[in-house]
């Protein structure tokens, strides 16, 4: 892969890195035919990123030779290159980003003013190509907005939560569709509520009224640079435990970011009948699969699935403990499941559980004591 | 009980902001307390049990626009909250550029003080943004523990210099030591000091003036008193320079109570606003 990036493209294509090195860990990159494709996935695999730079955007652009070709590194190294955004903006004019598969390094060059060259050469490891198994056009309700809509939206929560949702109600006679955001917290924090008119949006399109809720964090990640750009943000999103896709598109760019969202109740044979019809493909114990289990929602494809080995899913039982082992066995393993671990248990089981009925209540209860609400008002008005 | 109020002005809602978000600076939790004419915000840490107190009265008349209160009962017609004045602070900080801001005592998942803010928005409908803020409704048996501080019966009474100019000096000293001396006289003379093993400083501010509390009966210093002879408390610095630093509701007059070796006793007058703060002394 050989690929100049000129101007403006530069500090864009830093700003997805940023954006990126606020999910995940590990950078994958893949050069395609179609462009070059940034992807990565957060700790406890619930979130998944993609930047696909097209041909276009380059002004030199070349994949590998060899098709299959894929690495991956760490992000901060990557950040490292394109660390502070406004001096890049000043001083970088180009950016050459070479591949060089027999020393196992990736350069970028910065050509910067005045002639000054800056080289950072990278180490990397091959990977599987790193694909989130998702179907947005199937979802049933799409919002698109203006970022600065998003932005002013997220603003309102503090920084420290971790989750939020949102639930859409069908636009109805007097085309006033809600659009609320809530916190999904335990009883003794503060409960924030946002309701946002579907004129405000540029699509609002729902067929069916829903409930979703994901974190914070990683829609933050992408609203960083959904601002930067200015471009509108599609949310494409179905019922409770689907996942959630939010979107930005240009004519050579596209970004796509899959989020988990919890599922409605967390029943085991719920979360089975979701894997099943959710993966088309779910993929036995690989070891990018290991900590991926039940009712998550995104699925992580690996290139290298044999197609006839991936017919159905295996018990959930097995997954657990092949989890388990994997994890008593190798230390890097067990390194990277122990937090992922952790933060699974609280995105799904440790909210979850306790709270799935009441959450459920309270929407229903803080709705009905808004309209009440209302009528005291006129009462009082009169 | 009800309560319900509603504040449409950005001014009072800046002011109201202010003020709460001081309070946060102040304590992590505090009770609320809403009478037909007022709201206060009091800690009520006991001097005795070495914690400090604070008591801020705002008249609500002028804040908000409307102000509906149902007490327990007619002839005890008021509510006792304990609240979190970090979410308050919080709540209000999204509803700055809001065109209303409603505040109602809810029921929801448990008893609220709900705050609804009406935010502009890029289309006709506003954006409606509520906070839930979950509060612990203080039952009347322990009214009896939120008693207004009376004003002590101090050594001497003297003006502070700007707040701004002490937290400075405060902060510094902050750095060197963990306990500071306060003291004063009645001659307006009044000495930030602390002492080390390595060090001691002090900073020395005169002509503050002492006001004269004969008008209102309380006691003030006795007449006979020298009034070269100075005041003094040692206090936490930690607790003095919380109060300094938290203020953002610029005072109009500031004043200090000395309770020789005993406590410090702050009062902060903006307006409509009081703040009192106590701060007990330490051996």
């Amino acid at each position: 892969m050989d690929c100049m990036v000129t101007g403006g493209n530069v500090k864009v294509l830093a700003k997805a890195i940023h954006s990126l090195s606020r999910i995940g860990e590990e950078l994958y990159l893949e050069p395609q035919e179609d462009g070059l494709a940034l992807r990565t996935v957060n700790s406890s695999r619930s979130a998944y990123a993609c930047f696909l730079f097209s041909p276009l955007f380059f002004q030199r652009y070349s994949s590998c030779r060899s098709p299959v070709f894929r690495c991956k590194m760490a992000v901060k190294s990557v950040q490292a290159v394109f660390r502070s955004l406004s001096s890049l903006e000043k001083t970088v004019e180009r950016c050459r980003i070479e591949l060089n598969s027999e020393k196992s390094r990736i350069t970028f060059t910065l050509h910067c003013k005045h002639g000054l060259l800056k080289t950072h050469n990278l180490s990397f490891q091959d990977c599987e190509s790193l694909q989130a198994v998702f179907d947005r056009e199937s979802c049933a309700n799409v919002l698109r907005a203006q970022p600065r809509l998003m932005v002013d939206t997220v603003l309102h929560f503090p920084s420290s939560l971790e989750e939020v949702s949102v639930s859409v109600q069908r636009v109805n006679e007097c085309g006033s569709g809600n659009h609320v955001e809530e916190e999904a917290e335990h009883s003794k924090a503060m409960l924030t509520e946002l309701c946002l008119s579907a004129e405000e949006f540029e699509q609002f399109t729902v067929s069916c009224p829903t409930r979703i809720t994901f974190c914070l964090k990683e829609m933050r990640g992408l609203l960083m640079f959904a601002e930067s750009s200015g471009l509108p943000v599609s949310l494409y999103f179905d019922e409770p435990g689907r996942p959630v896709v939010l979107r930005l598109t240009e004519s050579v760019l596209e970004v796509n970011f899959v989020l988990a969202t919890l599922s409605e109740d967390s029943h085991p044979s719920n979360h089975k009948n979701n894997n099943t019809e959710r993966l088309p493909n779910p993929a036995p114990a690989d070891d990018f699969m290991n900590d991926d289990i039940d009712s998550y929602l995104i699925a992580m494809e690996t290139s290298e699935l044999a197609p006839g080995g991936s017919g159905c899913a295996p018990p959930r039982d097995t997954q657990l403990r092949a989890r388990a082992t994997s994890e008593g066995e190798e230390e890097e393993e067990e390194e990277m499941g122990r937090p992922a671990n952790k933060k699974f248990r609280s995105l799904f089981f440790g909210s979850m559980l306790p709270t799935s009925s009441q959450v459920t209540n309270q929407t229903l209860r803080s709705q009905e004591v808004l309209a009440s609400d209302s009528e005291n008002e006129e009462e009082g008005n009169s | 009980m009800k309560f319900r109020a509603k504040m449409v002005d950005v001014g009072c809602l800046n002011h109201f902001t202010r003020v709460v978000n001081t309070i946060s600076k102040l304590t992590k939790t505090c009770t609320l307390r809403l009478t037909a004419d007022n709201l206060f915000f009091m800690l009520s840490d006991k001097v005795a049990n070495g914690g400090v107190s604070m008591w801020c009265e705002l008249s609500q008349a002028n804040f908000f626009d409307e102000f509906q209160l149902e007490g327990v009962t007619a002839e005890a017609n008021e509510i006792y909250l304990e609240l979190q004045p970090e979410n308050m602070s919080r709540a209000l900080r999204t509803a700055q550029n809001a065109k209303s801001l409603k505040v109602k005592l809810t029921k929801k998942h448990c008893p609220c003080l709900t705050l609804a803010a009406e935010l502009p928005s890029l289309s006709s409908a506003s954006r409606l943004v509520t906070h839930d803020i979950p509060v612990d409704v203080i039952p009347r048996r322990l009214w009896q523990d939120f008693k207004e501080p009376s004003v002590p019966d101090f050594d001497v009474s003297i003006y502070l210099p700007p707040i701004k100019t002490m937290k400075n000096v405060v902060d510094r000293m902050k750095n060197l030591s963990n306990h500071l001396v306060l003291e004063a006289n009645l001659k307006g003379e009044m000495n930030l000091k602390i002492e080390t093993d390595l060090v001691s400083v002090s900073t020395h501010f005169k002509d503050l003036g002492n006001p004269s509390w004969d008008d209102d009966g309380s006691q003030g210093p006795s007449q006979d008193r020298d009034p070269e002879a100075m005041a003094h408390a040692r206090v936490d610095i930690k607790k003095l320079q919380q109060f300094l630093a938290g203020q953002q509701v610029n005072p109009s007059k500031g004043m200090c109570n000395i309770v020789n070796k005993r406590m410090l006793h702050f009062i902060l007058l903006h307006e409509d606003v009081s703040l009192q703060y106590f701060i007990p002394a330490v051996a």
